[in-house]
């Protein structure tokens, strides 16, 4: 009896002992601040250890959290890649000065239109938008033309999107570089009287699905995504793509970069090159993300409509202003 | 004791007092801007509709059960008081996500409303229950006799008593109302919680958030003085000498079987719809999702989480459990009132002012081991504390002072004799926080290091995927690994209050 508390103050010791070792064990090989989708980045991950043997540790967060949580650790950020959905916090991150140059041949796996010109990071998959629509609902024809539709009155109460999300707020970063501030404002400020704002893309989607929506402003591959596994969530989903170059039809970069702060910037370097390269593009194309595949002559999923298809404009991603969209739709009073 | 009690208390005040730090910091014109502006005004609202529309009906859901279970002579009462307890097991977002993937146009107010009914009326059964199985049956009896019907008794007699149970149990309600972030963040209901998590992931820690998380601490306030308020200085206890005798179970007649609809409803929609969509998923997904490998390393790793943890709170109650029993008085009383605050403070507070802290001030300990345990050691410390003292009171004095008297001294008296004679009842206070640890979200969220992955994580990281069917599993083992606890709630509901 009189052993109980030292035995159990034994086992108390042994259970943070090894909490510590774990968190230890963690810090040897390369730390990834990652806000692309979870199981995407474990698959990156997965093959890149696999390949070099270099262990990849995973913090998973959302697109704007993650590049301000690395602005604010600055110098002493434990992250050695920073991976996200689109390009705007990239670009957050960049303009803090906070990554370092990649080497040319890393950057020249990726066509030019899919990365920066400072070179300061690159993209490793693209994403389309897309207007989500309820099949049963909808016609062809009643479908809009161009994003900028949607403000019209007669949407008014139909459609939906994500205004919080990252993903959303890269579209309205390429609207603004399109059209400029007065007539993304007023699309804003219409958005703000005719949509119904959910939390997260998959939501909006599920709410098309269900009936709730006519259609969602959302990217391509949730739709994909769901069809391959149990199809629950957009059983009734159909995909309208904008094409003409329209804001409606911008195609979105997922980036990644090397921290000019990181302890392991060659195995850094090396996981950017694997994600953009041969290997990295393959998970894409024949995994379950349906995201795009982006490197020099590879092919996407063959499920997915054809980049060549899609019509999109041009975005140089480095133009995208996440202050600038949060300030505009602060003021339409979506955020 | 008083200096290691006095240090912990300290620690407790921290979270409170970065509020007001960031708030001086960034000057009260900004703060008040983002104080007093629309949006704030908005959560507000939802968040007094949500508590509005959420206790009452819980209350009276709460105290019909504990009278058909313990009073009444409904057929198997015995079980059916299990089930309403077993809703405990189910992590309150787990609850939401059964729900959501059922029904997936439910959302706002209402699936609000009823999921948190269904998720929190424990925390209102089990004292109700208690306190009605304990009743003096002669004031009944008197009352009867004096010529008020059945039905007048319960309502001038019985449910006057239970005030206390009502209270309480609603007080504990009403905070995980407002601390909860993945039941309203899943089906899509926004709470104070909610928009600072939201602020958090747009702007990582801006004073938009913590300014939230300041008004957020008011509210609870507030509900805590509405509560002080409510339960009035009434004596309750019996007088003069004697013990009361077990009161009799109400026939219910004609009405006994049809009685049963309302235990077998609230256990149909809390347990029934998480079962039915668990298992819809699990048989959707088929073996497969039970061989991910990140399964089985989140499992341990929230065991690990779990079990320093509890460990970690029990350490710290220590002193002020011990200090409360044996020497109380009123700097003992303020102490302790530093310690159980906490219970009464968000995770996504604690949380919030961890992560400005390491980030700002020490480093070392930003993103560490160290500092997610000690945010489980402040949001649990008021659950060790009760554990703790509750079985240190049954421990003679005497035995601790001969041990002093043989030449121990007083910490290795503690150690040597108070603890081993407490042990159950700090076996139970240290599962109560594992529990809590095991199925935490908002903290681990933010706090984390990197790399981490438990099951409340995994489970939420999943979830916002929409990959319902690789969530299951997770789901399924935070169940198992809360069983044990809800049925030690139980019993221990019975036996320190019971009969």
């Amino acid at each position: 009896m009189a052993s109980y508390p030292s035995r159990a103050l034994r086992i108390g010791v042994l259970a943070v002992t090894l909490a510590a070792a774990n968190a230890v064990r963690a810090q040897d090989g390369i730390t990834v601040y990652n806000a692309q989708h979870a199981s995407l980045t474990q698959a990156w991950a997965d093959g890149f250890t696999k390949e070099t043997g270099i262990k990849v540790t995973i913090r998973k967060g959302s697109d704007t959290e993650l590049a301000n949580q690395i602005v604010q650790e600055g110098a002493s950020s434990p992250a050695d890649v920073f991976v996200t959905e689109n390009s705007p916090a990239m670009v957050l991150v960049e303009k803090a000065g906070l990554f370092e140059t990649l080497p040319k041949d890393v950057l020249e796996q990726v066509p030019a239109q899919f990365r920066p010109a400072s070179g300061r990071w690159t993209g490793v998959a693209a994403r389309s938008t897309v207007f989500a629509y309820d099949k049963r609902k909808l016609k062809e024809a009643d479908l809009p033309k161009s994003m900028l539709d949607l403000a019209d009155a007669k949407w008014k109460g139909r459609w939906a999107a994500s205004p919080s999300g990252a993903d959303f707020q890269a579209i309205v970063g390429a609207l603004l570089v399109l059209k400029g501030e007065k007539v993304t404002g007023d699309w804003l400020k219409a958005m703000k009287e005719n949509s119904s704002a959910y939390r997260g893309n998959s939501v909006a989607m599920k709410a098309v699905n269900a009936g709730e929506v006519e259609g969602a402003v959302i990217y391509h591959y949730y739709y994909f995504g769901d069809q391959a596994k149990t199809a629950e969530n957009s059983s009734n989903v159909g995909m309208h793509y904008f094409r003409g170059q329209d804001p409606g039809a911008f195609l979105s970069t997922s980036g990644a970069g090397v921290l000019e702060s990181s302890k392991h910037k060659k195995e850094a370097e090396a996981f950017v090159k694997w994600m953009s390269g041969k290997q990295g593009q393959a998970v894409l194309r024949e995994g379950d993300s349906f995201e795009y595949a982006i490197g020099n002559g590879e092919a996407s999923n063959p499920r997915l409509e054809p980049i060549a298809k899609l019509d999109a404009p041009k975005v140089e991603p480095s133009q995208l202003d996440s202050k600038k969209v949060t300030e505009l739709m602060t003021a339409a009073g979506l955020l | 004791m008083l200096l290691l009690a006095g240090g912990v208390s300290l620690c407790a005040l921290l979270p409170l007092g970065f509020i007001v730090w960031i708030a001086i910091e960034t000057g009260w014109q900004t703060a008040f801007s983002l104080i007093w502006r629309p949006r704030v005004g908005e959560l507000l609202v939802n968040t007094l509709l949500l508590e509005l529309c959420t206790l009452p009906p819980a209350i009276l859901l709460a105290v019909a059960l504990a009278w058909l279970t313990e009073r009444s002579d409904m057929p198997g009462a015995k079980f059916l008081s299990w089930l309403a307890v077993a809703p405990l097991a189910v992590p309150a977002f787990v609850q939401s996500y059964a729900w959501v993937s059922l029904l997936p146009r439910f959302h706002g107010l209402p699936a609000a409303v009823l999921v948190s009914v269904l998720a929190y009326l424990p925390f209102l059964y089990l004292p109700v229950a208690a306190q009605i199985r304990r009743l003096d049956p002669e004031l009944e009896h008197v009352a009867a006799s004096l010529g008020q019907s059945p039905p007048r008794v319960l309502l001038r007699v019985v449910l006057p008593q239970l005030r206390l149970a009502i209270c309480g149990g609603s007080l504990l309600v009403g905070l995980h109302l407002l601390a909860e972030y993945g039941l309203y963040a899943m089906i899509r209901f926004d709470t104070f919680t909610t928009a600072i998590i939201d602020q958090f992931q747009s702007s990582y820690n801006g004073p938009a958030a913590n300014m939230l998380a300041g008004v957020l601490v008011l509210s609870c306030c507030g509900l805590i003085g509405l509560e002080w308020l409510l339960r009035g200085g009434a004596r309750y206890a019996r007088l003069g000498s004697g013990a009361p005798r077990p009161a009799p179970r109400q026939r219910l007649g004609a009405w006994r079987l049809p009685a049963l609809a309302l235990p077998l409803a609230f256990a149909a929609l809390s347990l029934g719809v998480p079962a039915l969509t668990l298992t819809h998923w699990l048989m959707a997904a088929g073996e497969e999702v039970w061989r991910q490998g990140a399964l089985a390393a989140s499992l341990a790793e929230t065991l690990g989480y779990a079990a320093a943890g509890a460990f970690a709170a029990a350490a710290a109650a220590l002193p002020m459990a011990w200090l409360s029993v044996r020497a109380p008085g009123r700097v003992t009383r303020f102490l302790e009132s530093c310690h159980s605050y906490l219970g009464a403070l968000p995770g996504v507070v604690v949380a919030l002012a961890l992560v400005t802290v390491t980030v700002r001030i020490a480093l070392p300990l930003y993103q560490t081991v160290a500092t997610v345990v000690f945010a489980y050691v402040l949001m649990f410390l008021p659950r060790a504390l009760v554990g703790l003292r509750a079985g240190i009171a049954q421990v003679p004095v005497e035995l601790e002072r001969a041990a002093a008297a043989l030449g121990r001294n007083p910490a290795r008296a503690l150690l040597s004799v108070t603890l081993p004679l407490a042990a159950p009842g700090v076996a139970a206070a240290m599962a109560l926080v594992a529990m809590g640890v095991a199925t935490e979200l908002t903290a681990t969220l933010l706090l984390a290091p990197n790399g981490t992955r438990t099951l409340a994580t995994e489970f939420w990281t999943l979830t916002s995927e929409l990959d319902y069917a690789k969530a299951a599993p997770y789901a399924v083992l935070m169940i198992l690994l809360s069983l044990p606890m809800t049925a030690l709630l139980h019993a221990q509901a019975r036996k320190s209050l019971g009969a």
